[in-house]
């Protein structure tokens, strides 16, 4: 049918290493989510404080994280930041470059899942004797992190694909630059990166699944 | 520290890497839309059951790496098919692709939020299906899929980063290749952030007031 032998063997033998480089590509995706999050509640209290200097801030941050590539922002942590002499690892600058695009749109979900959530309750709580801090944290936060919980899982979603960016900054363990690395050995170009994509498919809808459940299981009333 | 060897004729090489950036953004938006609507109502009309390998497809797209989706269409339409398409072409068709992929989840959710007894009422009225869709459900569902789908555009201008994997030198590309040559990767991504933080920032703003003014009407 076609003019080309296909040989789906040479990528399949390279399956572990391949598996080895997801499960780096989950590491980052996840270490980013976990540090996202919790730079977007900071954030999203920032905004709150009233503050001029710390909303600007966060706006700042919200604004530039949601209107570059995210491919920039991993470029600017790798050689924007080298110019200021300090040079981090690949890994390190995938990590920072995703935790900031994380942390921006993730503010955003935030900002807007706390108009969901009326004043009077942190009012109610603070006539009740909370600070205004324990107040955001035991009655705001957790409806807050409830409402944008389906956000939280696309972005999840977005780190995950995100990853494979590493590779322009010189990642060579996760799935994208593993995949690579193999492809400049062997030359298979579409076998090699059409398994990674079903690796990546797989990755995706095992999260969504996950997600899914666990949404069930913490939500039910 | 503000000393610099940046020519004019780099700007111009700048210059040149945004507009390839446009061109390609343009493209993809426009067949992408065409495209996305077309699959949108089509998933609408027949049905979750009928629709679920187009679904599968498009999904498909939203859950691979663009950057792996960008090199396996080059290694498939290069090497498999051997086309001797140019990157360019294969940039434009894949970006359509996954925009259509996106756009289509839009059009579907857009549709489905004008309320049935809507249509019901515009068909008992004696309009026909393209009068019900063109004159009640097109006014109706503009206003809840055109805020997420200027998000959509420039999710993709953003995107069309990416397309220096198959030798495209647009925007991102030509800043790297000027910080090879220059070593001044500071400046050089400023103005690339600047550039692309001027186009983003004051549609996203529109984008943001259409769905603060129309959810409140």
């Amino acid at each position: 049918m076609f003019n080309y032998t296909f040989q789906w063997k040479q990528a399949l033998a390279r399956l572990p290493q391949m598996l080895d480089g997801a499960v780096v590509t989950m590491q980052v995706a996840l270490l980013s989510m976990a540090i996202g999050i919790a730079l977007a509640v900071v954030l999203t209290l920032f905004r709150l404080s009233g503050s001029r200097i710390l909303s600007g801030i966060a706006t700042s941050w919200v604004e530039i994280a949601r209107n570059t590539p995210a491919l920039f922002q991993i470029y600017m942590a790798h050689f924007g930041v080298a110019s200021f002499g300090i040079h981090f690892s690949p890994w390190t600058s995938l990590l920072l470059g995703i935790t900031f695009n994380n942390a921006g749109y993730l503010a955003e979900n935030f900002r807007g899942a706390l108009k969901a959530i009326p004043d009077t309750q942190a009012r109610a709580g603070r006539s009740l004797g909370l600070s205004e801090l324990q107040a955001f944290r035991f009655i705001v936060m957790p409806q807050m992190l409830r409402i944008s919980f389906l956000p939280m899982t696309n972005q999840m979603v977005w780190a995950i694909l995100m990853t494979s960016l590493g590779v322009t900054v010189g990642m060579n363990t996760d799935l994208y630059g593993v995949t690579q690395d193999l492809n400049a050995l062997t030359f298979r170009t579409f076998e090699l990166f059409a398994v990674a994509a079903v690796i990546f498919y797989l990755i995706t809808k095992v999260i969504q699944l996950g997600a899914r459940l666990l949404a069930r299981r913490m939500f039910r009333y | 520290m503000f000393d610099t060897a940046l020519s004019a004729n780099d700007l111009i090489f700048l210059a040149k890497g945004a507009g390839m950036t446009i061109f390609v953004t343009l493209i993809a938006v426009f067949f992408g839309t065409v495209l996305g609507i077309v699959f949108g109502i089509f998933r609408y009309q027949v049905g979750p059951v009928i629709a679920a390998p187009l679904t599968f497809v498009l999904d498909v797209f939203r859950s691979i790496p663009l950057l792996i989706q960008l090199v396996l269409a080059n290694a498939f339409l290069g090497m498999v098919l051997r086309l001797g398409l140019s990157g360019l072409t294969v940039a434009c068709i894949v970006l359509t692709l996954y925009t259509s992929a996106y756009c289509a989840e839009i059009v579907r959710g857009a549709i489905e939020s004008v309320p049935q007894p809507v249509r019901r009422a515009a068909r008992s009225l004696g309009l026909s299906w393209r009068q019900d869709m063109t004159n009640i459900v097109l006014p109706l569902a503009i206003r809840v899929g055109l805020p997420s789908w200027i998000g959509l555009s420039l999710g993709v201008m953003k995107d069309s980063a990416l397309v220096y994997v198959v030798q495209v030198t647009e925007l991102l590309k030509s800043t790297q290749i000027l910080i090879t040559r220059l070593q001044e990767p500071l400046l050089l991504l400023m103005i690339c952030g600047a550039f692309y933080f001027l186009i983003s920032f004051p549609v996203a703003r529109l984008g943001g007031y259409l769905e603060k003014r129309w959810t409140h009407d």
